[in-house]
């Protein structure tokens, strides 16, 4: 698959994510307006809240998760290095304009890059990462990153850091609406009052498994394209190669300030390591390392 | 009156292809030429570090003169000629850093100065910043380049004066001038 289908391929999943979303939040609303009385203002406000949601998390969401992992903008002439680095693999990637560069304070090994689109985007690595990885191993990290920002998966995986975070809230709310709502309602309780409830407790159930599934095969994906066009920058497959072994080699992999909702960002998964077991290769955000680096060392 | 419709649709069609075509060749030229004004900005950046560097350097190396001579020599030739003329000034440039930085090893008083510190970082930074909008730059030419030469759409590039693009310098060796370890 070529960069120009990838780039087409990713629009079509934000919008397919967002659209997903939506009929998510106006089910809600929905079900929640048939149980206090009226559904088109239960399915209006919905629309209204998801709608008001979406535009927040679209132009605020890379700020949002840059607040979250406590990331700070780097300058010069700290981080004269890294900032080059950047503007240098932003011009082999042939961006208009190079990304905004943030630094975590934090000693794990990791990096990460957000944004809307190529033009509002930004790298943050943590300076652990700038301690320990010499100057080709950095290049072979930023320049998957920088993959990740040419090929629109930040776009991607921003939309699904902030509205997954949020269909995982609603659900919990749905399911503790249904409570309440069948203790009042019990006298007029017909059959389709059940089916509804029925139907509701699945998908409120369902929806934050199946979003957190699509999210993690999204970027499980993902991180194998990004290593590939990430080497065709350098033209060094093994210094991204390096720099994952020293990843790995790493004890300390976490980052104090990831969360659930942010992990799938990271270069690395930014969790304690432990043993995998099927279920959890199923759900994991990053795909083996040793896997990623045998197929760079391959090139 | 039914033929005269197929040959308005026959007509629209091939108005229609000739125009993707067209703009499809129009893309990669200004792509190539949105690569090139990225080498042009970080031969400029360099060109405005360099007597930087130069004064930076004047007070310790009293024995080197040669060398300081040399890169402002090819510092001057830089900013005007062709494609390759630009790219030999930029190799030229290359090599003289090089030098300058490796006779700086001899002068720890040089190496320990916070101004010549951050020249040499910058000046290492737009180095591989120039090899990158090079390779980038390659690469839109060969995009270009193959395109006016397939089938059908050479026939058209001649017709519209399309023609080939110059490499910057030679391929396959930009990769080496990054790997400069000052």
């Amino acid at each position: 698959m070529g960069i120009y289908e990838e780039i087409a391929s990713n629009k079509r999943r934000s919008y397919l994510l967002i659209f997903f979303f939506m009929v998510f939040v106006i089910f809600v609303g929905f079900v929640v307006g048939f149980f206090y009385g009226s559904t088109y203002f239960g399915v209006g406000l919905a629309l209204v809240i998801g709608i008001i949601y979406f535009l927040i998390s679209y132009y605020g969401g890379a700020n949002a998760i840059l607040a979250m992992t406590k990331a700070k903008e780097a300058k010069k002439p700290e981080y004269t290095y890294l900032i080059n680095t950047v503007e240098g693999l932003a011009i082999a990637a042939g961006l208009a304009k190079p990304p905004k560069v943030y630094v975590i304070n934090d000693d794990a090994l990791n990096a990460f890059a957000t944004g809307r689109d190529p033009e509002h985007s930004s790298i943050t690595v943590t300076t652990g990462l700038l301690d320990k990885l010499n100057r080709l191993e950095l290049e072979g990290v930023i320049a998957h990153e920088m993959s990740h920002i040419k090929n629109f998966d930040i776009r991607v995986m921003m939309l699904a850091a902030v509205m997954v975070g949020i269909t995982v809230l609603l659900s919990d709310f749905l399911l503790r609406s249904f409570l309440w709502g069948r203790r009042g309602r019990d006298k007029e309780g017909g059959q389709l009052t059940f089916v509804f409830i029925i139907v509701g407790i699945a998908l409120a159930i369902l929806a934050p498994l199946v979003g957190e599934a699509i999210k993690l095969a999204i970027s499980r994906k993902r991180e194998y394209l990004a290593d590939a066009s990430g080497a065709l920058l350098t033209r060094y497959p093994k210094g991204l190669a390096d720099a994952l072994k020293k990843i790995k080699s790493d004890p300390d992999p976490l980052v104090d300030h990831a969360n659930k909702a942010t992990a799938h960002l990271f270069i690395s998964t930014p969790f304690r390591k432990s043993k995998r077991s099927f279920l959890k290769k199923l759900y994991s955000t990053h795909p083996p390392i040793d896997d990623r680096i045998k197929r760079l060392e391959g090139m | 009156m039914v033929a005269t419709w197929i040959i308005i649709a026959v007509v629209a069609v091939v108005a229609l292809f000739i125009a993707y075509i067209y703009n499809s060749l129009i893309k990669l030229r200004m792509r190539v030429k949105n690569a090139w004004a990225q080498i042009d900005v970080q031969l400029k950046r360099r060109y405005d570090l360099i007597p930087n560097l130069v004064s930076a350097v004047k007070g310790y190396m009293k024995h080197e003169k040669g060398v300081l001579e040399e890169v402002t020599k090819a510092r001057t030739s830089l900013m005007s000629g062709s494609t390759q003329e630009k790219a030999k000034a930029s190799n030229q440039i290359t090599e003289a850093l090089k030098s300058i930085f490796a006779v700086a090893e001899n002068y720890p008083n040089l190496k320990a100065n916070e101004n010549f510190m951050q020249l040499q970082e910058e000046l290492s930074g737009t180095e591989s910043k120039i090899a990158y909008a090079r390779q980038f730059y390659n690469d839109s030419v060969m995009a270009f380049n193959e395109a006016i030469q397939v089938f059908p759409k050479n026939f058209f590039a001649k017709i519209f004066g399309f023609h080939q693009k110059e490499f910057f310098g030679a391929e396959g060796v930009e990769r080496k001038n990054v790997k400069v370890e000052f």
